[in-house]
């Protein structure tokens, strides 16, 4: 058993778990976080993706204790209040899930891409940036839509910021 | 997953010590350790973290000399500047490894630690004549791979850095696997002043390798072209239910050509 604390979108949290503990079963058995999901065995799915330490990463695949420490965004933690996060509003906009399992890790996912490419992303790139998530639902197209949507809203919103700030 | 200890290492001498309980491995990026002690194929009794040592982490290019620290992750060795600029080939093939996620994770030493005969740097190690740094000793890459998920290694030694001089070429072409994305066949190829130097993974039976043939052909001429008509043997290649030694045997000259093209570029 070993001492977990980590803050989890923006509390400080703690508990005692066996060392063989996903990050993932952390964040929905002790925290009661269950928009994070498990979809596979294999590292591949993409369903279980958070933020650790502001970069995407596969919480089915870190120890809860390896991740001690350290600061974790998942689902929960994008909408400010009723507001929904710009890329929650795309997909919703854009009909990017059907029966919403993989939505979670998408979201997450998407929200790292568009921190990674602030100038914009196009088709190609949101595809390839995809590799690692899975949806066996949509077929790609109105996620690919929606993560285009989104990226186009936050750059412009941080342009005029930047305009104003200049 | 049965259970296990985890132990954080601070240093490289603190992780040495700590490996000498039970039957312990060390923890890098955990992107390939852990889903292995996911489906029990991997049971450790304790686990030692070399994420959080300050000293295996990092890249450093001092003119053509290039050191890159173990634990540096995919993703920081795919977006280096001054490592794209002396060795663009290397960042490239750190892009292509996996997915985002993955790649936020996993690391370089673990990658060559683990020598998965799909995995991509062990063929970039072996044609760029890289060494192999550990906590006791330089190898250099001829005799670090041993073969399927072998390597020189002890159990108690870790790899610290890996080094290499950028050659003046150097290029990668890989035909990933559709569903893993690990590598069918990867060709790194090099032109540096030790002359030419290509290498195979995901096709070989015992690992990565060299290819004589396409040596021999490139050192000729470092061009596509000089392919053209050249053949690998098919024996000591691997067959699978993703493509049989032929087919893998013509993915290595074509991956061969790419690699030069890209390398030429
Ligand atoms: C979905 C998915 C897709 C992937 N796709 C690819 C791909 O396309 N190409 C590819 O090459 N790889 C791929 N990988 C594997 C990935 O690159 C791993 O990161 C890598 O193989 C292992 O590195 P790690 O840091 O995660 O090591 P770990 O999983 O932590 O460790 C792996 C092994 O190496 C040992 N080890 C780790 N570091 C050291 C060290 N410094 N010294 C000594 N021993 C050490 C460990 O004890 C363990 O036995 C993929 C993985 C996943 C989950
Ligand atoms: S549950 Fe994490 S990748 Fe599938
Ligand atoms: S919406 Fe059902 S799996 Fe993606």
């Amino acid at each position: 058993m070993s001492e977990v604390t980590l803050v989890v979108n923006g509390r400080k949290v703690s508990g005692a778990v066996e060392d063989r503990t996903l990050l993932v079963h952390f964040l929905r058995e002790n925290l009661n976080l269950t928009g994070t999901h498990v979809g596979c065995d294999t590292s591949q799915c993409g369903a279980c993706v958070v933020h650790v330490d502001g970069k995407a990463v596969k919480s089915c695949t870190m120890l809860a204790v390896q991740a001690s420490g350290s600061t974790v965004t998942t689902i929960e933690g994008l909408a400010n209040g009723a507001d929904l996060h710009p890329v929650q509003a795309a997909f919703k906009e854009n009909h990017g899930l059907q029966c919403g399992f993989c939505t979670p890790g998408m979201i997450m996912t998407a929200t790292d891409m568009i921190r990674r490419h602030p100038d914009g992303l196009d088709e190609a790139t949101v595809r390839a940036e995809l590799e690692g998530n899975i949806c066996r639902c949509t077929g790609y197209h109105n996620i690919v839509k929606a993560i285009l949507a989104a990226s186009k809203t936050m750059s412009k919103a941080s342009k005029s910021k930047a305009n104003k700030a200049a | 997953m049965y259970s296990v200890n985890y132990h954080r290492a601070t240093s490289v001498a603190d992780a040495v010590k700590k490996i000498k309980s039970g039957d312990a491995k060390f923890l890098a990026g955990g992107m390939t350790l852990i889903p292995a002690m996911k489906t029990r194929l991997a049971a450790p009794s304790d686990l030692v973290d070399l994420g959080h040592i300050a000293e295996l982490k990092g890249i450093k290019v001092s003119g053509k000399t290039v050191t890159i620290g173990a634990t540096t992750t995919h993703f920081d060795v795919a977006n280096d500047e001054k490592l794209k600029k002396v060795c663009p080939a290397l960042t490239h093939l750190a892009s292509l490894i996996g997915d985002p996620a993955v790649r936020h994770r996993g690391t370089i030493g673990g990658s060559i630690a683990n020598n998965d005969p799909a995995a991509d740097y062990p063929s970039a190690m072996l044609a760029l004549g890289a060494t192999i740094v550990t906590n006791k000793r330089e190898l250099a890459a001829d005799k670090f791979f041993k073969g399927l998920f072998e390597t020189a290694l002890k159990d108690d030694e870790i790899v610290t850095a890996v080094t290499f001089t950028a050659p003046a070429k150097a290029g990668y072409a890989k035909f990933p696997n559709p569903a893993s994305r690990y590598a069918m066949t990867g060709v790194f190829v090099t032109k540096g002043k030790d002359g030419v130097r290509a290498a195979v993974t995901g096709a070989g039976d015992d690992g990565v390798f060299r290819s004589k043939e396409i040596e021999a052909a490139l050192t000729k001429k470092f061009e596509a072209s000089a392919l053209e008509g050249v053949s690998v043997p098919s024996k000591n290649l691997m067959g699978d239910i993703h493509a049989s030694p032929e087919y893998r045997a013509n993915l290595v000259v074509v991956m061969a050509k790419r690699a030069v093209a890209a390398a030429n570029a």
